[in-house]
Formats: C-alpha cells, sequence, structure tokens
C-alpha cells in the first residue's frame, strides 16, 4: 500500500500541520513490508521449494476461445518470481530513499506476483483450475463489496457502521421471502434493500437521536436482526418452505453479456454472472464518483470529518447523517440479498456468518475509500475461495490456516505495518449541537 | 493515532448522577425530586426496559403463533378467541419460560421444583464471568467483543492442562483455572499491547482475533496431539479428569458448581479493583477521558495494556467454567456458546458495574435456562430469547425512549413533551 493518498488526504479541514509534515516524512513502512514477504519468498519457494509441474487451467469447457493448459515447472518458475519481488522490493525502497511515494499499483504488483508463486508453490504435481478460482473469489466478495461500500459511505459521514451483518442478514431474510412469495426477482432486490434501510433506520435514530454509542447499537442490532431472522426461520418459514423460501423461485438466472463473456479467463469470471453483480460493478464506481466529485460526496466527508464546521456553513448534520446512513443500509442490504438470490437460493439460520464483519474489516483495510475497500473485499474473498481450491487439491498448508490469513493481514494493517489508517475525523462521535 | 476512540460507554446522560445541579428541584419540594429520581431513574429504566422488550417478545410470539393466525381468520365472528388464542399462546411461553427458570409448581417436592433456579444459576456462571470481562473494558473506555476468541483460548487452555496431568485433587483445578484465565489474558493482552503500541482500534482487532482463534482451535482440534482426543477421527477434545471439574456446589442432583462461587469472588474483586484500588481508579480516569488521565500523569497505553488483560482473563473464566463445569466430557469449537456476545448486552444492561453486571448475568442466564424450557414444552424456537434480550440492551441504551413511551418525567425536571429543546436538554 502506498503511504500516501494525497488525492484523499488533502482536503482534511484539521491537517495543516500534518499536510506540510507529510511532504517530508519518510516512511519505511512499505519497502520493510515488501521485505518480509520477500525473505518468505526466499523460503518457501525457493529454500524449501517443492519439485515437480504446475498446472493452471485457463479456460473451461464452454468457452469459445480455448486456452491450453499452462504448465510450469514449479522450483524454476518460484525462483524467477521471487527475483521479481526482490526487484519491486528494491525498486519501492530506492523510491523512498528519493522522497517518492510508493504507488498502489506496485503493491497490487507485488501481491499478484506472491499470490502466483505461491499457487505455483501449492499446485506441485497438480492443476489449478484457474477461472473457477476466480468465479468462487468474485462470488464470495459480492456480498463483502456491497457491505463495505456501504460501511465507506457510513462512516465517511461520521456514523460506525458495525451493523453491516446485520444489515446483510435483513436483506438476506426479507429478500429471500418477497422473492419467493411474489416470484418478482426485482421486488425481491428492493425489499432486500427496503430491509438494510431499516436496518439503519435504528441506528441513525439512536445514534443521532439519542446519541446512544454507535458501536453499542450495531452490536446489538446485530444480535437483534440475527434474532429475529432465526426465530422467524425456524418458527414461520421451515413450516410453509414451499411457499416462503422457495429456492426455485428466488434465485436468479446468469446473465451472460454477449460478446464480453467470450473474453477468456475474464469473461467467465466477470460477466457471466446474475443481476446483482452487474449492479455491484455500477455502485462501485458511482459510489466513487459520487464521493469525492460531486457535492452531494464533498458534503458527505465534511460532516464527518468535521460536523461542526459543516454545520456553520449550512449544512444540516442531523438529516445528511440520517439520510447516508439509510442509504449505506440499501447498499448493504442489496448485498444480503446476493446470499438468498445470488448464490444459495434459500434462506438459512445465520446465513452470512460473519461477512459483515468481513466487509468491516475490509472497510478500514481499505482506508475508507470505496475502491480500495473493494480491493480488500475482492482479497478476502479470494483468500477463502482459495483454501477450497487448495484443499481439494491437496494443498501443504492446512486449510485453517488460510482462512485465518485474511483477519492476520487485516490486524498487521490495523496495527500500522501496512500503512497509516485513518478514519474520518468524527466517526464514532455524536454531533451535540450547542 | 487520530483513531476514533470509543467513548466512555455509559452512554445515557448523567442527568441523574447531577442532581445538585438543577434547579428545578429546589423550587419544588424534596420528596417531588426524590419521587422522580424513582421513577425517571436508571433503575426504573431498566425495569421498564424488561417489561418493554417482553412486551415486543409476547406480540412476536402471538404473530407466529398458528393458532392465533386461525383464529384471526374469523376475528370479526368470534373475536373472543383471538383474544384467547393470543393470551394461551403468550402466557404459555412466559410461563414455561418462568418454570424452566425459576420454580416449576408442576414438579414434587422442593428439590426438584427449585431445580430451575440452579440451572438459571449454572447458565448465569459464564455469562457473569464475561460480562465482568467487558464490562470492566468498558470502564476503561474499550470495546472488547472478542469474548468469543479469549474463551475458546481459554477453553483450550484450561482444557489441556485438566487432561494432559495427574496431580492431586485442588492444585490440579486450581492450575487448570489459572492456565485458561491466563490464556484469555494473554488473548485479551496482544489487543491492549496493539492498542497501546500502534493505535490499532481494539473492536476490529478484537474481531478479526475471534476469527483467528476460532481457525486455531478448529486446526487444534482436528490435529492428533494437540487438542483431539486420542483415537478419534471427531474434532472434538479428550474429557477432562475428575480432579480437573469444579466440585458440585450443592450436591449431585443440581449442574450448579463450584464455579459460582469464582464468580462471585470475581464479582467482589472487580467491584474492589474499581471502587477501592489505586489502579481502578485510574482505569476509570482514562475511562472518562483519556487526555485528561494523561495531563494528571497517569500513563493511558499502560492503562489500556492493564485492562485488555485483566478483561481477557474475566472473559477466560468464563471458558473455563465451559469448559470445567458445564461440559465436562470434551468440547468441540462452538465451546463459547455465543456467551461472548451475550457477555456484551450483559455488561450494558449491568451498566457495567460489578453488581449490576452480577444481576444481569442471572437475568439472561435465566432467559437462557427459561428458553430452552420454551422451546421444548411450547415448542417456540430459543431465538426469541436473543430477540427480548438485544431488546431490553437497545431500551437501556436510550433513556429518553423509554420515557417518552411511558411518559415519564426526566429526572432533572425538564418535560419531555415540550417539543424541540428536547434533544439539547438529554445531553446536558
Amino acid at each position: 500500500m502506498s503511504i500516501q493518498d494525497a488525492p484523499l488526504q488533502h482536503n482534511h479541514p484539521d491537517s495543516l500541520p500534518p499536510a506540510l509534515e507529510k511532504t517530508i516524512v519518510k516512511s519505511w513502512k512499505a519497502p520493510i513490508a515488501y521485505g518480509i514477504f520477500s525473505i518468505i519468498a526466499i523460503l518457501l519457494f525457493v529454500a524449501f521449494g517443492r519439485e515437480g509441474v504446475s498446472g493452471f487451467r485457463l479456460s473451461t469447457d464452454s468457452d469459445f476461445v480455448q486456452i491450453p493448459t499452462i504448465e510450469a515447472p514449479t522450483r524454476a518458475t518460484g525462483i524467477v518470481l521471487t527475483v521479481l519481488l526482490l526487484a519491486l522490493a528494491a525498486y519501492s525502497a530506492f523510491l523512498v530513499s528519493r522522497n517518492r511515494p510508493v504507488r498502489l499499483w506496485i503493491t497490487v504488483v507485488f501481491a499478484i506476483l506472491f499470490l502466483v508463486a505461491f499457487l505455483t508453490w501449492a499446485a506441485a504435481g497438480a492443476t489449478i483450475p484457474v477461472p473457477g478460482l476466480l468465479v468462487g473469489a468474485v462470488g464470495l466478495s459480492v456480498p463483502l463489496v456491497f457491505g463495505a461500500l456501504g460501511g465507506v459511505i457510513s462512516e465517511r459521514v461520521g456514523v460506525v457502521n458495525v451493523a453491516i451483518e446485520g444489515q446483510l442478514l435483513a436483506g438476506a431474510f426479507v429478500s429471500a421471502v418477497v422473492a419467493s412469495v411474489t416470484g418478482q426477482a426485482v421486488l425481491g432486490l428492493i425489499s432486500a434493500m427496503a430491509a438494510g434501510v431499516l436496518v439503519s433506520f435504528v441506528l441513525a435514530a439512536f445514534s443521532i437521536k439519542y446519541f446512544v454509542d454507535q458501536v453499542i447499537v450495531g452490536v446489538v442490532l446485530n444480535v437483534l436482526v440475527t434474532g429475529l431472522t432465526s426465530f422467524l426461520y425456524s418458527q414461520v418459514l421451515t413450516k410453509n418452505t414451499d411457499l416462503l423460501n422457495n429456492s426455485a423461485t428466488i434465485r436468479l438466472p446468469r446473465l451472460p453479456i454477449p460478446g464480453l463473456s467470450e473474453i477468456p479467463i475474464l469473461g467467465p469470471v466477470l460477466f457471466r454472472q446474475t443481476i446483482i453483480v452487474y449492479i455491484l460493478y455500477i455502485a462501485v464506481a458511482v459510489v466513487f464518483f459520487a464521493l469525492f466529485k460531486t457535492r452531494w460526496g464533498l458534503r458527505l466527508r465534511a460532516v464527518g470529518e468535521h460536523p461542526q464546521a459543516a454545520d456553520t456553513v449550512g449544512i444540516n448534520v442531523a438529516r445528511t447523517r440520517f439520510w447516508n446512513v439509510s442509504l449505506a443500509g440499501a447498499i448493504a442490504g442489496l448485498g444480503g440479498a446476493y446470499f438468498t438470490m445470488g448464490s444459495v437460493g434459500s434462506f438459512n439460520k445465520e446465513m452470512t456468518a460473519g461477512a459483515g464483519f468481513i466487509a468491516l474489516a475490509a472497510v478500514i483495510f481499505g482506508r475508507w475509500d470505496p475502491i480500495r475497500a473493494t480491493l480488500a473485499a475482492l482479497l478476502f474473498g479470494f483468500a477463502s475461495n482459495l483454501q477450497s481450491v487448495l484443499s481439494i487439491i491437496g494443498s501443504p498448508v492446512p486449510s485453517e490456516f488460510m482462512l485465518m490469513l485474511p483477519y492476520l493481514v487485516t490486524i498487521f494493517a490495523v496495527a500500522g505495518v501496512v500503512g497509516r489508517v485513518r478514519g474520518p475525523a468524527a466517526a464514532g462521535k455524536p454531533y451535540i449541537k450547542s | 493515532m487520530s483513531q476514533p476512540t470509543v467513548p466512555p460507554v455509559e452512554s445515557g446522560p448523567p442527568a441523574a448522577s447531577t442532581p445538585g445541579s438543577n434547579d428545578a428541584s429546589v423550587a419544588e419540594p424534596r420528596w417531588h425530586g426524590v419521587m422522580r429520581e424513582i421513577v425517571g431513574g436508571s433503575a426504573m429504566i431498566s425495569v421498564l426496559a424488561v417489561v418493554l422488550a417482553m412486551l415486543a417478545g409476547g406480540i412476536l410470539i402471538a404473530l407466529t403463533d398458528d393458532k392465533v393466525t386461525a383464529a384471526a381468520g374469523y376475528f370479526f365472528a368470534r373475536p373472543g378467541d383471538l383474544i384467547k388464542a393470543v393470551w394461551d399462546s403468550v402466557s404459555g411461553a412466559y410461563t414455561s419460560l418462568f418454570q424452566g427458570a425459576v420454580y416449576n409448581f408442576r414438579r414434587p417436592g422442593f428439590i426438584a421444583g427449585i431445580k430451575p433456579l440452579t440451572e438459571t444459576l449454572t447458565f448465569a456462571t459464564p455469562l457473569i464471568a464475561a460480562g465482568l470481562g467487558v464490562g470492566l473494558a468498558f470502564r476503561v473506555g474499550l470495546f472488547n467483543i472478542g469474548g468469543r476468541g479469549q474463551m475458546l483460548i481459554a477453553a483450550a487452555c484450561a482444557g489441556w492442562v485438566s487432561w494432559s496431568f495427574e496431580l492431586p485433587y485442588g492444585l490440579h483445578l486450581i492450575l487448570a483455572v489459572a492456565a485458561g484465565i491466563i490464556g484469555g489474558a494473554v488473548w485479551g493482552g496482544i489487543v491492549g499491547l496493539l492498542k497501546a503500541r500502534t493505535g490499532a482500534h481494539e473492536v476490529i482487532v478484537t474481531i478479526m482475533l475471534n476469527f483467528v482463534a476460532l481457525y486455531l482451535i478448529s486446526f487444534m482440534l482436528k490435529t492428533p496431539g494437540l487438542l483431539q482426543a486420542p483415537g478419534s477421527n471427531n474434532p472434538k477434545t479428550p474429557a477432562a479428569l475428575p480432579t480437573a471439574v469444579f466440585p458440585d456446589l450443592l450436591g449431585p442432583q443440581f449442574n450448579l458448581h463450584w464455579g459460582f462461587i469464582f464468580v462471585i469472588a470475581a464479582t467482589v474483586y472487580v467491584w474492589y479493583l474499581l471502587n477501592r484500588s489505586n489502579l481502578g481508579f485510574q482505569f476509570r480516569a482514562v475511562g472518562e477521558n483519556p487526555n485528561a488521565a494523561r495531563v494528571a500523569g497517569i500513563s493511558v497505553n499502560k492503562m489500556y495494556i492493564y485492562a485488555m488483560l485483566l478483561s481477557g482473563g474475566l472473559v477466560g473464566l468464563a471458558g473455563v467454567a465451559q469448559v470445567l463445569g458445564t461440559v465436562t466430557t470434551g468440547f468441540s469449537s462452538g465451546i463459547d456458546a455465543g456467551i461472548g456476545f451475550d457477555a456484551i448486552t450483559v455488561a450494558l444492561l449491568g451498566r457495567s458495574k460489578p453488581w449490576g453486571i452480577f444481576f444481569a448475568g442471572i437475568l439472561f442466564g435465566a432467559f437462557k435456562a427459561g428458553g430452552f424450557a420454551m422451546q421444548a414444552s411450547e415448542g417456540i424456537p430459543i431465538d426469541i430469547v436473543v430477540v427480548i434480550q438485544s431488546l431490553i440492551v437497545l431500551f437501556i441504551a436510550a433513556p429518553p425512549l423509554v420515557r417518552a413511551v411511558f411518559h415519564l418525567p426526566k429526572p432533572s425536571g425538564v418535560r419531555l413533551r415540550r417539543p424541540r429543546t428536547q434533544t439539547a436538554a438529554v445531553t446536558k
């Protein structure tokens, strides 16, 4: 991760001394982190490299353009990639020594190279179905990305949103019931958003009107939604599954986009998805644009950074917070619909299984930026899917450690190894107009 | 580090605690102010919150009852039927809740009748311990959502000691308990250390450590030689040796064990720590205002580390109570049973005060014990208990809401009905 994200942080109203300081401060965190990972790479892929041939299958059987499976000798590939990693680490150190920022793309390239090296190492003597791996990763990421977008909006406006889990679960439950009863996918999606908004209303009302600690409301809301949906599931849904929780009517069809869906690798991964995923692409772009390029976004961020200043220039802080938290709930609720309508097809007790908390981690890991948060969510989705693919081909790493990885990475990120993590200044603080 | 700090948790306006500053009580007769304190004060709010939540739960039970739905179908022909069906379903549910939690009149004799109460205390034991941990962290301004991870690590440590060594009675138990508490303390201490050193937000770190602990324990549970029972393929541990198990407190016919005594001791200790000791004073100072505490010469970072160590240790005691008291025949990764999260609601209900948490834990223990009875006899899913508990906490967290529902006066003497100034008055 780069240390500076200049365009985002320069408009903090209270950051005049840090802004001056930032131009001269050198941070060696990124090169050090790259160095550590390079050493791991040397140990794992070179010193303890495995012999054999690693295969990567790049096409699915139904593809129009068939690409042959790539066969790579495991140890040689590992050595080449490790050299590249070392080169990148050296380049970042060079940049820092010249007081130049380490850009995001270096981190992305570094991460991808490390991943490919790791996959090559893990797949010695086996073949990894790359499209399958990526399709699964996108599938697991979709609710995380929606949740993270909701989290970003909510926290940018100054309300800490721990209730993402509850919003996802409420969206999943309501969308399943509505879609099952009416048979209308659109109604299902709209109702999922309404459910998310409803959870947000409670969060907003308690935190903005009654000044209750936002984290507490969020945690309690998660428990409340979990209890409510589980109760209604056992008491109502299970008694009439055909009408209320029928996967045949709930699940959305996959809509391949003509042309785009035939692109090798990318086509099956990105363009043979359900409508929810296409909405997601649009949502990420819109949220990013709106947050940083429109008046609405400027006001939103002002309220989250310095509500008093925003109030002074005539922005209604309470109203801005209330409606934007509601919007965040709508987005997260849509993510909940993906659990039922997009993937599983029917509602189950506690089916979100902590996804909301991972989305929250993605928000912080992504430093309250929609694009970075999306990338973080994709990383988490990828890591959990990698675990299942590796356990199928027989990986040398116990699956539990793969599952642990995103959480450990987040702890490192939050603890500042990867970069400075700084949230909106007024997030979590109720604004009490005097 | 400009991490958003969690504000002091006793979020209710401290209006009740500053009666001296309100001028309304000067103008009125003194008893009037006292009366208002009782009716509008925090104890009354707690009781009313419970009432409101039970009411909401009752509505939910009635709405989802088949007989009620059937009777509603011919409401205009025979409205009495609907009322009777609603009464039957709600009163049946709450009667069985009571009988499962306090005293069962249907059973012969006092011993059999009082058994539900001892079950309540058994369920309450880990809830109180974990609630004390969460509440202690609250008082220092820290939010410990990591109960699950701390309990799992503590359970693993205590469990491992309980079956790996052959030691005499007494010593073995004490060692196992100590191992569990240390395990929980270390897992909590990591959070405090990270917060103190790097400013990492404890909410995120505890959530993440929950998952890390879960996967770590799952890995150890299926790896022979670590936690898995020898000769078994299930992810389950061996049974604890009898020398390490908490003895029965009231004899073998009840499940209540000595863990309850440990928990009472822990409550006394936390009370002493917070209210009478030097360390507790520093804790509370940091919790009230970290900047002021720093100016006064208190090392805030040290307090964060100590608080998370203690908090993790207390939550660890909950894990110990589970492993050495409730589930002694070997456990799996679900041993925490959601207690880490319930503890947050317990601590909130108890307003982060040791004895408040003690009684809140007993109340939630009663809900849990009664919930199982209700599920067995009335077929109402136990999840309703979760709904009621979370509603209680929501209502308690927002006293103005409860006052508005019941048209209660504010303790400070300002009537709620005054339209716009209300929010401003609340925060003063």
